[in-house]
């Protein structure tokens, strides 16, 4: 194929079977993407399916020789040490997070590591005119003095691409570079990307737009579970946002679930018109006009992609600890409840699991005692006194009916696994006895085996009549687990669907797009 | 050394500085030739050190709760004029004087706290502020003079015990605190050896035990024969006795109630504190405003130890009481730290600091030694780091060594890892 091709389309780049291990996963499994030159070629698949990863192998973050496999640039097999081995390639890769520094200008930004000098002296006057001329390429009216923090992400993204632009960029990577846009900045720099196009610059774009990806891409890879599953052409292939999902979720069920007779009783706990701002960012709403409700001994599964707001969603719901509340009800068995902090939600009978364990589930210098009462200290405490025997008593009695595997109830929680971690979580809010328990991500790095426990857990607890969230962003585990799921894109809740007309085809559309039917 | 280990319980730390403090008396003593336990020389090791070691207490919390207070030197020298002034020019009484004083302390620890906790200055700034203020507020309102104070207020800096009772030879007061510490030291120790049986716990062997407390016992009532045995008049020191009784509700606040799990559980996970209900704010509050509280104390035991007040009281105090934290184990990222650990911190430097006087080694040679004491403690710590635990090297090697922790961590965090980059 390769040298049939390389007269009518050249390819710029080809990563041939490149496998990426890290202890114990492998996170890319002979993973193979061609790229013509010249093109925009988009790579598309579900949270944690190895996008991001295979860019890292390509731009020298994961130097030669931690993966296997070619990486065949220019028609030269490459050995990137670093990135900026990579970089002066040419290839640039805009991260997510952009790497600007806020306190300097956009031109000192524009130049960083890479400053013209004149005997040793950075020559501003040349930064200035060069940059001048590469903001008039990416149409970005602002002067090249104005302070970075003082301008928009959307800005921001365009100064990143001057940047790469002044490196001499032949292939551009660009990862999720809308997710933080608004519509107007993100069209700007989807046309931007077009024009990049016609200059003869190739560009790889990961996004999670399906919508944006069918406007602009002329090949789309998509990778599933660390292998790429296929590369279609978009024109020829006559390719559509179901198409892509089609290939995104494509897999039979990998877990199991334990059987669970739901005994659905009525309304316990609803969230009416819940709007709340993004702590830093003005103006930028992380909720929009949220609402939903749960019922007594129901699990009700939260569907979205990372980013699109469902912990901002959970965690502004308990106690505001997460951005500025701006407006919203909550109401549990009819009653509405003011929640301004955590210890009033906590009091209030919510719980909260966290996404992320160990940055904000666990004290990990605590050992299993005390961080399985360190949510309700109260229940063992006389006159503000800690009950060492209590705690011994209560820990042991959860290690025991949650098999917690550990030597003993003192044992630092840093020492344990993934799964058996998450049973000393569960644990802690199972002890403030709440009526409705919201858990983020709650089998996230985590053996199947003990997957099958904590879905047996969260069952168990339902069926004590307790209201159950479940966020997930594996979506066979909200198809297995939910009797509801509701979806969520950009903030606001596109849909909401009963166990049996959910899938993962009717799920992925409904994260994906803004809601169509009102 | 395993068995050594089994007796103290507790973690090699502080097992460690436990065993380099007995290590460091008897090298004195040998090579002093006997003038390090003496009754004396003991006396005055407790009322020289007693205010760097009650402002540890202090510290200990801050710097558990992630923080650090600079300023506590300078609060003790300006609580400790204001009081000398309240009793010398408005005539009052030296325990009225106390009084205000502790009330003058809370006020600034207030003011401090308020700053750290409500508006989220780093209580290094606002601390390093306070040192300034608080000096230049010192040498203001004592005009930079030195103001004596009555008899009965140096009670409380270099008072001893009143005598009672038959006449036995040795001081009555002290040998009765002596032998109710030890009968305290044994109820406690079979107490919670009876509870930690009755809930099914592993307890160790009977012989570990009752050495472990003949070991305990044997070293409080030497400490008691040495202190009943001074020269007639002498007994406990008064500051030795205000110490004791802090450390022992100290000791309580920051291990058995729910406070104390609170400042622990911000220092070692701020978010994961806030999302389990801990009002964080409220924790950082007290803590600050409790040092400052402590430094008051001491500061007005450090004016009626030396009769006056002056300009210069307290000028380095701050580093001899967070050096005492940092060598007794506590952990520069916060969560982790002990009271009884910072004070055996601070009596190792204190022996250290008596020792090399007695034989007669300069201020100079004393300090470089002292600062190599402290290095090394901290090196033996992150040496000997187990579980998570961060210490000031660690801090300064985390950001060289990234890759190879992201290889050296377990599956679950690699997956994560990944989950989070896509």
């Amino acid at each position: 194929m390769t040298s049939l091709n390389t007269h009518s389309d050249p390819l710029i780049l080809e990563m041939r079977s490149i496998t990426k291990e890290f202890p114990g996963v492998k996170a890319l499994a002979d993973v193979s993407l061609r790229v013509k030159a010249g093109e925009i070629h988009a790579i598309c698949g579900e949270n944690g399916a190895g996008k991001s990863t295979l860019m890292k192998v390509l731009s020298g973050v994961y130097p030669y020789g931690t993966y296997s496999g070619d990486i065949v640039y220019q028609n030269e097999v490459q050995e990137f040490k670093d990135i900026r081995a990579s970089e002066h390639a040419g290839i640039v890769i805009i991260h997510q997070e952009l790497a600007l520094i806020p306190e300097l200008s956009i031109m000192e930004n524009i130049f960083l590591g890479n400053e013209p000098t004149k005997r040793g002296v950075i020559d501003w006057a040349e930064a200035r005119t060069r940059s001048t001329e590469l903001l008039a390429r990416v149409g970005l009216r602002e002067d090249p003095e104005t302070p970075i923090k003082e301008i928009g992400v959307g800005k921001q993204q365009l100064v990143e691409i001057a940047k790469a632009l002044n490196k001499s960029v032949k292939l551009l990577i660009l990862d999720e570079p809308t997710a933080a846009l608004n519509e107007s900045d993100s069209q700007h720099l989807l046309d931007l990307m077009l024009g990049l196009k016609g200059r003869g610059i190739t560009s790889i774009i990961i996004s999670h737009k399906l919508n944006e990806i069918e406007q602009i891409a002329d090949e789309i890879t998509i990778i599933r579970d660390g292998k790429s599953i296929e590369t279609l052409n978009v024109k020829a292939d006559g390719v559509d946002e179901d198409r892509i999902i089609k290939g995104m979720v494509g897999r039979t069920l990998e877990s199991r679930f334990p059987d669970h007779e739901p005994k659905i009783g009525e309304v316990l706990f609803e969230v009416k018109n819940w709007n709340v701002g993004h702590p830093q960012i003005q103006d930028r709403l992380v909720c929009k006009n949220s609402s939903f409700f749960v019922r007594r001994g129901e699990i009700v599964g939260f569907a979205g992609l990372m980013g699109a707001g469902r912990t901002e969603l959970a965690r502004s719901v308990f106690g505001r600890s997460y951005g500025r509340f701006i407006s919203g009800h909550v109401y549990k068995d009819g009653k509405e409840l003011q929640l301004k902090n955590v210890r009033q939600a906590i009091d209030a009978g919510l719980g909260y699991v966290t996404e992320d364990r160990k940055s904000l589930g666990l004290n990990l210098l605590d050992d299993i005692k005390a961080t399985t009462v360190s949510a309700n200290l109260r229940k063992i405490s006389k006159n503000f006194v800690v009950d060492a025997n209590k705690e011994y008593a209560v820990a042991e009695e959860y290690r025991k009916s949650l098999r917690t595997k550990t030597p003993s109830v003192e044992e630092g929680v840093a020492k344990l696994s993934g799964g058996n971690q998450q049973k000393v979580v569960l644990a802690k809010w199972m002890f403030t006895d709440p009526d409705v328990l919201i858990l983020d991500e709650p089998t996230r790095g985590i053996d199947v085996g003990a997957k099958y426990e904590i879905y047996g857990i969260i069952q168990k607890l339902a069926n004590e009549g307790k209201a159950v969230i479940v966020i997930s962003s594996e979506l066979p585990e909200l198809l297995g687990l939910s009797d509801r799921i509701y979806t969520i894109f950009e903030g606001a809740i596109t849909g909401v669907l009963n166990k049996d007309e959910a899938s993962q085809e009717s799920l992925m559309k409904l994260m994906t797009s803004a809601r169509k039917t009102a | 050394m395993n068995a050594l280990k089994k007796l103290f319980g507790g973690n090699t730390r502080q097992f460690g500085m436990i065993f380099a403090l007995v290590a460091l008396i008897v090298f004195f003593e040998i090579f002093t030739e006997g003038r390090t336990l003496t009754s004396g020389n003991v006396i005055n090791l407790f009322n020289g050190n007693s205010y760097i070691l009650i402002l540890a207490i202090g510290m200990v919390l801050v710097i558990i709760a992630g923080h650090i207070d600079l300023s506590v030197g300078s609060v003790a020298a300006f609580v400790g004029v204001c009081v000398s002034l309240f009793i010398r020019d408005w005539g009052l009484p030296w325990y009225i004087g106390v009084l205000m004083g502790l009330g003058l302390g809370v006020l600034i620890g207030a003011w401090q706290g308020f700053w750290v906790a409500y508006v989220g200055i780093p209580a290094f700034i606002v601390t390093l502020s306070g040192m300034l203020i608080f000096r230049g507020a010192n040498q203001f309102v004592g005009k930079s003079n030195t103001i004596p104070v009555p008899a009965d207020f140096q009670y409380i800096g270099s008072g001893y015990l009143a005598e009672f009772g038959p006449k036995t030879g040795y001081n009555n007061p002290t040998m009765l605190i002596g032998l109710l510490a030890v009968a305290f030291v044994i109820f406690s120790e079979i107490r919670s050896r009876r509870n930690a049986k009755k809930l099914g716990a592993e307890v160790p062997e009977t012989w570990v035990m009752v050495l472990k407390l003949v070991l305990v016992c044997g070293a409080i009532l030497y400490a008691t024969y040495l202190f009943a045995t001074g020269r007639p008049g002498t007994s406990f020191p008064v500051p030795g006795l205000i110490l004791a009784v802090l450390i022992i509700v100290y000791g309580f606040i920051s291990s058995k109630t729910v406070i104390g799990r609170h400042i622990y559980a911000v220092g070692g996970n701020r978010h994961a504190a806030e999302l389990s209900g801990v009002q964080s704010k409220k924790v950082n509050f007290l803590v600050m405003m409790n040092m400052s509280f402590l430094a008051g104390l001491a500061g007005m035991i450090f004016v009626g130890r030396s009769t006056a007040s002056g300009p210069f009281d307290g000028v380095g105090w701050e580093l001899d009481a967070i050096a005492a934290v940092f060598i007794g184990g506590a952990a520069v990222t916060g969560g982790v730290g002990t009271v009884i650990g910072s004070i055996i911190g601070g009596l190792v430097m204190a022996v250290l600091n008596n020792g090399l006087q007695l034989l007669g080694v300069g201020a100079d040679l004393t300090q470089i030694i002292k600062g190599l004491v402290l290095l090394i403690a901290v090196a033996f710590d992150v040496y000997n780091k187990t579980q998570g635990k961060k210490s000031i090297v660690g801090m300064l090697m985390k950001n060289f060594g990234r890759s190879s922790e992201i290889k050296a961590d377990e599956t679950t965090q690699t997956k994560e890892v990944i989950s989070r980059g896509i």
